[in-house]
C-alpha cells in the first residue's frame, strides 16, 4: 500500500501548486491514485484498463521537466481516457467484445495532444458499448457503479470517466457526448462536464458512434479544471474534415467575468414536465445566477419534443454504417471456423455485438432502406434544422440557455434496462444540443435523496469560454461541486 | 438483327492519376506489394476519418470542362452501403444526389461518316475498392487493399449508343480526352479505365426501352465490343425464343466470349445511400473553375487542326497523330525539330507499324523523339540515304545504339558525295561493263540505273544517289 | 409504421446480423416500440425545410495532393486474425 500523498479530490490548481512547490512528485501522485484505483475500483468498475506502468514512466518524465522549470499547466496532471479514444499500444475496446482484442496501432488526436501537454494517463475507462447507452449497463466489461451509491448507475455512456472523477481516481477525464453522454453522467456523478461545440475537438481516433453528433469533452471537479483541460484538446486537425479550422482556444479567459448582465434563457418546454424536487433545485440555481447579476428570460424552443424521435433515427442510421467495418477481417473479433464469407460476417458480428448495439444497427438499417428513407432519415434531418433554427432564434434574445441536464438523479441498476424508451428519454434535455451542434455544460446544483443532480448551460457556437466562466462564477457562490462521496474500502485489491 | 435495335449506355470508371488517394495521403502507385499502400484510413480502422484530396476536384472539373458540362458549385459525398471483402468500411464513399459534374456531351464519328452527340448524364467522384485474389491460400481468398481509396471518376452516359461499335468509339474518345487532360493514365491493362455496359434491345422503330442488363468491369475496347455484341445476341435469342430479359448484373468472360450473371454481388441489394457525415459539402467557386480552365491543355480537336495548319498534314494524318496525347507530344517534338512531312511519315509508318496507336506511350518507345528527329535531319542534309536511315532506325529500335550520329560514324554509314571519291569508282564500273556500255550508247538509256546500282553496291549504299547519277551520265555521255 | 417478421429478417440480412428464431417476435416488438417513438416526428410539417446533415453549415477544407504516409503493413496486420503473404484472408467466395 502506497501512502496517499494528498486528498484524492484536489483540483488541477491545487495539484499544480503542490507539484511545483515539491510537496509531492508526479510519480508520488500517480502512485497514490493507482493504489486508490486498486483499492476501490472493484466496487466501481470505472476502468477497463489501468496503465500503471505507462503512468509511472510518464510521471517520472514529467518530474524531470518540473525540476528543469519547464512545467506547463498540465504537466504531471493525472487523467483517464474514455476507452473509445484510440491509444497506441493499449487495448481500446469501446466497451465491446468486438474490440476486446484490439491493441490500437495509433493514438487519437485528443490522446496525443494531452500526452504532449504532459498529462499522466492512468488508464482507459468503462463505457456503454460503442457509447450507446445512458446508464453504462451496456458494457461488455460489466456495469459501472455510481460512487455515491453503488446500487445506482453512474449514467452513460461515459459512466466510467464520470465515476472515476467522482470517486477521486483522477482529477479530470475525457469523455464523448453524442446525445448527452458527458452531461448526463456528470449530472448523476456530481461533477462538472462539458461537451464543446461540434467540431471544436478533433474526432480523429475517437471510435465513431454517430459521426455528425459525436463530440469529445471532459469531466472535472470544477469549471476551472474543465476549462484548462478542454483548452488543451482544441484546435484544428488536418485529419478531421469536420473539425473547426480555429487555433487552440484559451477557454479560461472568461473565468473571472462576472454574471452581471448575462441573459439566461429559460425554455418553458424544458421545465414543464419536471418532477418537483428537480424543478425546485433548478429554480434555486437560477435564483443564484440571478443573485449574481444574470438576467432570466423566458424563451421557447417549440420543436424540443421532436428531438428524441429525430435523434433515434439519425444516430442509429449513422451507427448502422459506422459499425459495418467490424466484419472479422482486419481487426476485432472473428468467429471460429466460418463456413463462408457470409457466415464470417454474420457470426462475427452477432457473437461480438451486444443487444443494444444490434438493436440500433437494425433500426438504422431499416430507416435508411429503400422506401423508408424519406419518411425517416430525411424527415429527421428536416426536424434537425427546425431544432437548430429554434436555438438560433432563441439566441437572438439571450446569451445562454439554462435547462435541466436530465430528468432526475441516478436510478438503480437494472431499473430501466428492459425499457429502451424510458432509457432513451433520459437524454431528452441533452439531445437537442447535439442535434444543433452547440456547446453544453453540466454542473452540480444540489442533491435529491443524497444523489447529485446537475444543471445544463447551453451556449452559442464556440461560446465554451462563457459557459465555463458562468459555471465558475456559480461555483464561487456555491459548494455543490465540492461534495464528494465516501467510498467503502473492500480490501480486495485490483487484479 | 435488322428487327432489333440495341440501346446502350456506358458507365466508365477512370482512375484519376493523383499522387495520393482520394481520402488518405497514401501513394496510388500501381504494382506495390499487397497491403503496403493501405493505411489506417484505407483499411477503415476504428476511429479514422477521410480527408478529401483537392486534386480530385481539379481533375473532375477539367473533365467537366472538356465535355462542356455543368460544374456544380456544391457537391456532396454519400455513403453507399454493402458488405464485400474488397470494401473495408462496409460502404463506399461516392456522390449520389449532388455530383461534381452533370449534363455534358461528346460528339463521335459514326460508321456512316456522320457525327452523333452522346450525352453525358453525370460524372461523379468516388473511391475504388481493393482486390480479391482467388489463388489458393489454403482454400481461402486473399484481400489486397492497396487499390482501396484510389480516386475514381465515374462517367455515366445517357443510353444514346446504338451499337457495340458506337460504344467503343465513344469509350475510345473518352479515353483520349482523359489522357489529353492528363487526369487518367489510361492504362487499361492495369485497370486505370474500366467500363460497365448497360444493354437492352427493343424492336426497331419502337421508342420504349427494354429491360436492361449491366455487364461490369470490362477493361479493353475489344472486349467492350465483344461483350456488348454477345449481350445483344443473347437478349435477342432470349426474346425470340419466347423468354424475357431479366434485369441483372453480368460479368464478361473474354476467354469464353460470353457474359454470365454475377453470383454474389448486388443480389437484392439495398445500398441505403445517405450523406457521408464525416465530410462536409464541397463548395468550389468560379475562380477555382477558371483556374482549372486556364490550365487546360489543348483539346484533341484543337491539336488536330493545328497539326494540319502548322505542319501541312492531311486531316486523316493529323487525326492519327493527335489520337493519343503521348503520341501527339512525340510527333510534335519530332516535327518541330525536323522536316514535318518526313516526321509524319516516319511516325505513322515506322512507329505505328510497330506499336498500336491506342497503347502508344512515348516512355515505352525505344527510339527517343530527339533521335528520330536527328535521323530525319541526316536524311535532309544528305548525310545518309533514306534506305540507310531505315537500318539506323532498326538499330535504335533494337537497342543497338542510342545515338543516330554516333551509330552513323561508328558504322561508317556516311553518304559519299565527294565527286573526287566517286569518280574513280564510276570509271572502273564503266570499264568493267563494256557490253552494257555499248547497249547504252546504242540507245538503251534505261541501263543508266544498272550503272548507278553497281556504284551503290560498290560503295555499300553510302554514295549519294543523286551524285552517282550525275557522274555516271557524264562519263557515259562523254566518249 | 410497423415492421413485420419479413421486414425484420430482411433488415437483419442487410446488416449481417443473426436473429435467433425464438427471438424474432421479441425483436419485432422492440423495433416497433422504437418506431412508435420515432413516428412522433410525422406530426411536424417539414414542407420545404432543407435537411440539415451536419450540425451547422460549414464548407469542406481540402487536402493538398501529397503522399505523406508510408508502408505500415506489419504494424496494421498485427491486429488481424488471419493474414498470409501480406494478404488478409477470408473464406473463399465467388464473384
Amino acid at each position: 500500500m502506497v501512502a496517499h500523498v494528498t486528498t484524492p479530490f484536489q483540483s488541477i490548481a491545487e495539484i499544480r501548486a503542490n507539484l511545483d512547490d515539491g510537496t509531492y512528485s508526479c510519480r508520488e501522485l500517480a502512485e497514490s491514485l493507482i493504489s486508490r484505483i486498486e483499492e476501490h475500483d472493484n466496487d466501481i468498475n470505472a476502468f477497463i484498463t489501468v496503465t500503471a506502468d505507462d503512468a509511472r514512466s510518464t510521471a517520472d518524465a514529467q518530474d524531470v521537466l518540473i525540476a528543469k522549470g519547464q512545467a506547463g499547466p498540465l504537466t504531471g496532471i493525472p487523467l483517464a481516457h474514455k476507452d473509445i479514444f484510440c491509444t497506441e499500444g493499449v487495448k481500446t475496446s469501446a466497451g465491446s467484445k468486438m474490440l476486446d482484442n484490439f491493441i490500437a496501432p495509433y493514438s487519437a488526436t485528443v490522446v496525443a495532444k494531452l500526452k504532449a501537454a504532459g498529462c499522466v494517463t492512468l488508464g482507459k475507462t468503462n463505457l456503454d458499448e460503442f457509447a450507446m447507452g445512458s446508464s453504462n449497463e451496456n458494457s461488455y466489461y460489466g456495469p459501472v457503479r455510481n460512487p455515491w451509491q453503488t446500487s445506482h448507475v453512474p449514467g452513460g455512456s461515459s459512466g466510467g470517466s464520470a465515476a472515476a472523477v467522482a470517486a477521486g481516481f483522477c482529477p479530470v477525464s475525457t469523455g464523448t457526448d453524442t446525445g448527452g453522454s458527458i452531461r448526463q453522467p456528470a449530472s448523476m456523478c456530481g461533477v462538472t462536464g462539458i461537451k464543446p461545440t461540434y467540431g471544436r475537438v478533433s474526432r480523429w481516433g475517437m471510435i465513431a458512434f454517430a459521426s455528425s453528433l459525436d463530440q469529445a469533452g471532459v469531466f472535472a471537479r470544477n469549471a476551472e479544471d474543465a476549462a484548462i483541460l478542454l483548452s488543451a484538446m482544441t484546435g484544428a486537425d488536418p485529419r478531421d474534415s469536420t473539425c473547426i479550422d480555429a487555433p487552440i482556444a484559451d477557454l479560461t479567459q472568461e473565468l473571472s467575468t462576472p454574471l452581471t448582465g448575462i441573459r439566461i434563457g429559460v425554455p418553458e418546454q424544458y421545465l414543464s414536465e419536471l418532477d418537483a424536487p428537480m424543478a425546485d433545485l433548478l429554480t434555486s440555481a437560477l435564483f443564484e445566477m440571478e443573485a449574481g447579476g444574470a438576467k432570466l428570460v423566458d424563451i421557447s424552443l417549440p420543436h424540443t419534443r421532436y428531438a428524441v424521435p429525430a435523434y433515434y433515427v439519425i444516430a442509429p442510421a449513422e451507427c448502422s454504417t459506422n459499425l459495418s467495418r467490424y466484419d472479422g477481417v482486419r481487426f476485432g473479433y472473428r468467429c471460429e471456423d466460418p463456413e463462408d464469407i457470409e457466415d464470417l460476417y454474420k457470426r462475427s458480428r452477432s457473437e461480438a455485438f451486444g443487444d443494444e448495439v444490434k438493436q440500433r444497427i437494425l433500426v438504422g438499417t431499416f430507416t435508411l432502406s429503400t422506401g423508408y428513407y424519406d419518411a425517416y432519415y430525411r424527415k429527421a434531418q428536416q426536424i434537425r434544422r427546425l431544432i437548430h433554427q429554434d436555438f438560433v432564434a432563441a439566441f437572438n434574445s439571450v446569451d445562454v440557455i439554462a435547462a435541466p441536464t436530465c430528468p432526475g438523479p441516478a436510478f438503480r441498476l437494472l431499473e430501466k434496462i428492459s425499457d429502451s424508451i424510458a432509457m432513451y428519454l433520459q437524454d431528452i434535455y441533452t439531445i437537442p444540443v447535439n442535434l444543433a451542434g452547440l456547446p453544453g455544460l453540466s454542473m452540480p446544483i444540489g442533491q435529491i435523496g443524497e444523489m447529485p443532480v446537475g444543471m445544463q448551460l447551453i451556449g452559442q457556437y464556440l461560446d465554451e469560454a462563457r459557459l465555463l466562466g458562468m459555471a465558475h462564477q456559480f461555483q464561487q457562490r456555491t459548494d455543490w461541486h465540492l461534495a464528494t462521496p465516501t467510498l467503502q474500502a473492500t480490501g480486495v485489491s485490483h487484479g | 438483327m435488322a428487327d432489333w435495335q440495341a440501346v446502350i449506355g456506358l458507365e466508365i470508371h477512370a482512375q484519376l492519376n493523383t499522387r495520393s488517394k482520394i481520402f488518405s495521403a497514401v501513394s496510388t502507385a500501381f504494382g506495390a506489394a499487397p497491403n503496403t499502400q493501405a493505411s489506417l484510413v484505407d483499411l477503415g480502422f476504428p476511429g479514422v476519418l477521410p480527408v478529401t484530396n483537392e486534386a480530385v476536384y481539379e481533375k473532375a472539373v477539367a473533365f467537366g470542362l472538356g465535355v462542356g458540362a455543368t460544374i456544380n458549385h456544391q457537391s456532396v459525398f454519400d455513403r453507399k452501403n454493402y458488405f464485400y471483402p474488397d470494401l473495408p468500411k462496409g460502404y463506399q464513399i461516392t456522390q449520389l444526389d449532388e455530383p461534381i459534374v452533370e449534363h455534358g456531351h461528346m460528339d463521335i464519328n459514326c460508321a456512316d461518316g456522320g457525327r452523333k452527340t452522346i450525352h453525358i448524364t453525370r460524372a461523379h467522384l468516388e473511391e475504388d475498392a481493393g482486390k480479391s485474389l482467388h489463388k489458393d491460400y489454403a482454400g481461402e481468398t486473399g484481400i489486397d487493399l492497396n487499390r482501396a481509396g484510389t480516386p475514381l471518376l465515374e462517367i455515366v452516359s445517357e443510353p444514346d449508343l446504338r451499337s457495340a461499335e458506337e460504344a467503343s468509339t465513344y469509350a475510345r474518345q473518352i479515353h483520349k480526352l482523359l489522357t489529353y487532360l492528363d487526369i487518367c493514365d489510361g492504362n487499361m491493362a492495369e485497370g486505370s479505365m474500366r467500363c460497365d455496359a448497360n444493354v437492352s434491345i427493343r424492336p426497331s422503330g419502337s421508342s420504349e426501352l427494354g429491360t436492361r442488363t449491366e455487364t461490369k468491369n470490362i477493361n479493353s475496347f475489344r472486349f467492350l465490343e465483344q461483350a456488348i455484341n454477345h449481350e445483344i445476341e443473347r437478349q435477342i435469342a432470349v426474346i425470340e425464343s419466347g423468354g424475357r430479359v431479366v434485369q441483372e448484373t453480368r460479368l464478361y468472360d473474354p476467354d469464353r466470349d460470353e457474359t454470365r450473371p454475377m453470383r454474389s454481388k448486388e443480389t437484392a441489394m439495398d445500398y441505403r445511400y445517405f450523406p457521408e457525415p464525416d465530410l462536409l459539402p464541397v463548395v468550389i467557386d468560379d475562380s477555382f473553375i477558371s483556374a482549372v480552365r486556364d490550365r487546360l491543355p489543348e483539346m484533341p480537336y484543337e491539336k488536330r487542326a493545328r497539326f494540319q495548319t502548322a505542319f501541312g498534314l492531311s486531316e486523316e494524318d493529323a487525326e492519327t497523330l493527335s489520337g493519343n496525347r503521348s503520341l501527339a507530344d512525340y510527333f510534335e517534338y519530332v516535327a518541330s525539330a525536323s522536316d514535318p512531312r518526313q516526321a509524319s511519315n516516319w511516325v505513322r509508318v515506322e512507329l505505328l507499324g510497330r506499336i498500336s496507336k491506342d497503347s502508344f506511350n512515348s516512355e515505352d518507345v525505344p527510339v527517343p523523339a530527339s533521335e528520330l528527329a536527328s535521323l530525319i535531319n541526316r536524311i535532309s542534309d544528305e548525310t545518309i540515304s533514306g534506305k540507310i536511315a531505315k537500318t539506323v532506325f532498326d538499330a535504335l529500335w533494337q537497342g543497338e545504339t542510342d545515338s543516330v550520329d554516333a551509330y552513323i560514324d561508328a558504322k561508317g554509314l556516311k553518304q559519299v558525295s565527294d565527286s573526287s571519291d566517286l569518280a574513280p569508282i564510276v570509271t572502273a564500273i564503266i570499264a568493267n561493263n563494256t557490253k552494257q556500255v555499248e547497249q547504252y550508247r546504242a540507245g538503251k538509256t534505261k541501263l543508266l540505273g544498272f550503272f548507278v546500282g553497281q556504284v551503290m553496291k560498290e560503295t555499300g549504299g553510302k554514295a549519294n544517289p543523286k551524285q552517282v547519277n550525275d557522274l555516271v551520265r557524264i562519263q557515259l555521255d562523254t566518249v | 409504421m410497423a415492421v413485420n417478421k419479413e421486414t425484420v429478417l430482411t433488415i437483419a440480412t442487410l446488416a449481417h446480423l443473426e436473429i435467433a428464431i425464438d427471438q424474432v417476435d421479441d425483436q419485432i416488438d422492440r423495433m416497433n416500440r422504437i418506431l412508435d417513438l420515432v413516428d412522433e416526428m410525422q406530426a411536424v410539417n417539414t414542407h420545404e425545410v432543407r435537411p440539415l446533415a451536419t450540425p451547422f453549415d460549414q464548407v469542406q477544407r481540402l487536402r493538398a495532393d501529397e503522399v505523406t504516409e508510408s508502408n505500415q503493413r506489419e504494424k496494421l496486420q498485427s491486429v488481424a486474425t488471419r493474414t498470409s503473404d501480406g494478404l488478409y484472408l477470408v473464406p473463399r467466395f465467388v464473384e
